[in-house]
């Protein structure tokens, strides 16, 4: 069973989203992850780049396939986990923690609203 | 499951990698049902066959295989196949799934009235299991006994059995010792419970067609459909090893001759990744001394190397072993550099 941490919030493309930080980090989730198998690659966005929420971001590659990233909510991403250049199987190992992506500093607040809570998420993927 | 030439089939049972690295150390079984298989007997087959085939058939005895290619007059593949003879009179062909019906009408199109030749498609009631990896020996012990023997590279046995028959040969696409084996599809239930449980038994895996790619390509392995067409010769796809242009008259031989004496426009190169970048997938543009000429046939991460891999046509001054070329990955140029084939060599012990 994928592990769907309760303190998160998902998209139906299987993003997560920390809404107790700020910045927010962004990453894939443990489901993800385990259908996509080894990541190989992560071609992550640009620091201070503004995003509309739904907006396509960056791209991860594993042997199967490319996957695009998509913004959970709008606003600036104002960093991006240096340390999956290098070690881009953290995403696999590691998904909610070392793994995350990029973060973004949301500019509306009401967005995170929109997004499927863990119970929601859990639903969707099983 | 993914949809592949009217079957639909796994990409991967645990995981690309895990199943690559299985075949590579251990063994791993692939379902190959979907490929086709043509019985070709009668006195004229031998002859009829070398009339179609670009490798040389006459060289083989019973119980022998060889890589061949099916061409069209213009010298285009139409498919690459194995060509076994298991008889004097008789052969057994084993194509791409993709090309069934198109190898079936071309041969039909290429048959006189007075060839002496009977073809027979037993595509629709024939299923298969590719066994793959230094423990493939290991499981046919474990399935087969002592009463059936191993079938050695490129050989084909055929064993009548209590179950019916059986076609054990010598063959695969993963470049790891291993065999190919078809059965008609009523006994395919019963001998894939068999040679799976042998296989896990063995420390193996069930694999599926995200391995078989990765797996063929680290040998530079062509696939009909990315890195074969009609519309090029098996010359320009680097397979002149299996054309005899001395054999005699085949299909596409003129066109053979005329491409070598003016000199092939381009050519298969395989590209290794020279630097961290994503995977080269196929279609992909290529760029050499800063023009796009071409884009990837195949292309992918290579899970024993831990580098992007592919092939592409580009013409012969792109083409020698050390050029320069670059991959064009959503915008960006990344390098890549031109190697000789295979990409991945058997680490000797």
């Amino acid at each position: 069973m994928s592990n769907v941490p309760d303190n998160l919030r998902y998209r139906d493309s299987h993003e997560w989203i920390d809404p107790t930080q700020s910045p927010s980090p962004v990453g894939i989730t443990d489901h993800a992850q385990a259908e996509l198998t080894d990541v190989v690659f992560v071609d992550p966005p640009k620091v201070g780049t503004q995003v509309s929420a739904g907006q396509q971001v960056c791209v991860i590659e594993s042997v199967k396939a490319a996957s695009d990233i998509y913004a959970p909510v709008s606003g600036e991403i104002v960093a991006i986990n240096e340390a999956l250049t290098g070690d881009p199987g953290l995403l696999n190992r590691d998904p909610y923690v070392g793994g995350w992506i990029f973060k973004i500093q949301s500019s509306n607040l009401a967005e995170f609203g929109a997004l499927m809570d863990a119970a929601a998420y859990g639903k969707h993927i099983a | 499951m993914v949809p592949f030439a009217g079957w639909d089939m796994p990409v991967q049972y645990t995981g690309i990698v895990d199943e690559h690295k299985a075949v590579r150390q251990s063994v791993g079984v692939f379902d190959v049902s979907h490929m086709g298989q043509f019985i070709v007997s009668g006195p004229g087959a031998e002859a009829f066959l070398n009339r179609v085939l670009t490798n040389n058939i006459t060289k083989l005895l019973p119980g022998q295989g060889q890589y061949t290619l099916l061409l069209n007059g213009l010298g285009g593949v139409i498919d690459d196949l194995i060509a076994y003879r298991t008889s004097e009179r008789e052969f057994y062909l084993v194509v791409n799934a993709s090309r069934i019906d198109a190898d079936w009408a071309h041969l039909e199109t290429q048959l006189n009235k007075d060839d002496e030749v009977m073809m027979a498609n037993a595509s629709d009631f024939t299923a298969g299991l590719a066994i793959q990896g230094p423990k493939a020996r290991e499981v046919a012990a474990t399935v087969f006994g002592s009463a059936t023997s191993f079938p050695e590279h490129n050989a084909i046995l055929v064993t009548m059995t209590s179950e019916g028959p059986m076609w054990l040969c010598g063959t695969g696409y993963t470049g790891e010792e291993g065999f190919e084996f078809f059965m008609p599809m009523e006994t395919a239930e019963m001998w894939f419970r068999k040679i799976v449980y042998a296989v896990k038994a063995a420390g193996g895996v069930p694999c599926g067609l995200g391995a078989r790619d990765t797996l063929r390509l680290e040998m530079g392995y062509p696939l009909n459909g990315n890195d074969l067409s009609e519309t090029r010769t098996p010359l320009q796809a680097g397979l002149g090893f299996f054309v005899d242009l001395d054999k005699g008259d085949f299909t596409g031989r003129e066109a053979l001759v005329k491409q070598k004496a003016a000199g092939l426009p381009d050519k298969l190169a395989a590209f290794r990744m020279t630097g961290a970048a994503p995977p080269p997938r196929p279609h992909y543009p290529v760029a050499f001394a800063g023009e796009i000429i071409g884009e990837v046939c195949s292309g992918t991460q290579s899970p024993s190397l831990g580098t992007g891999i592919g092939m592409a046509y580009v013409p012969l001054s792109a083409a020698t072993i050390g050029s320069t070329l670059e991959i064009e990955i959503r915008g960006r140029r990344f390098p890549a550099e031109v190697v000789k084939k295979p990409f991945y060599r058997k680490p000797s012990v």
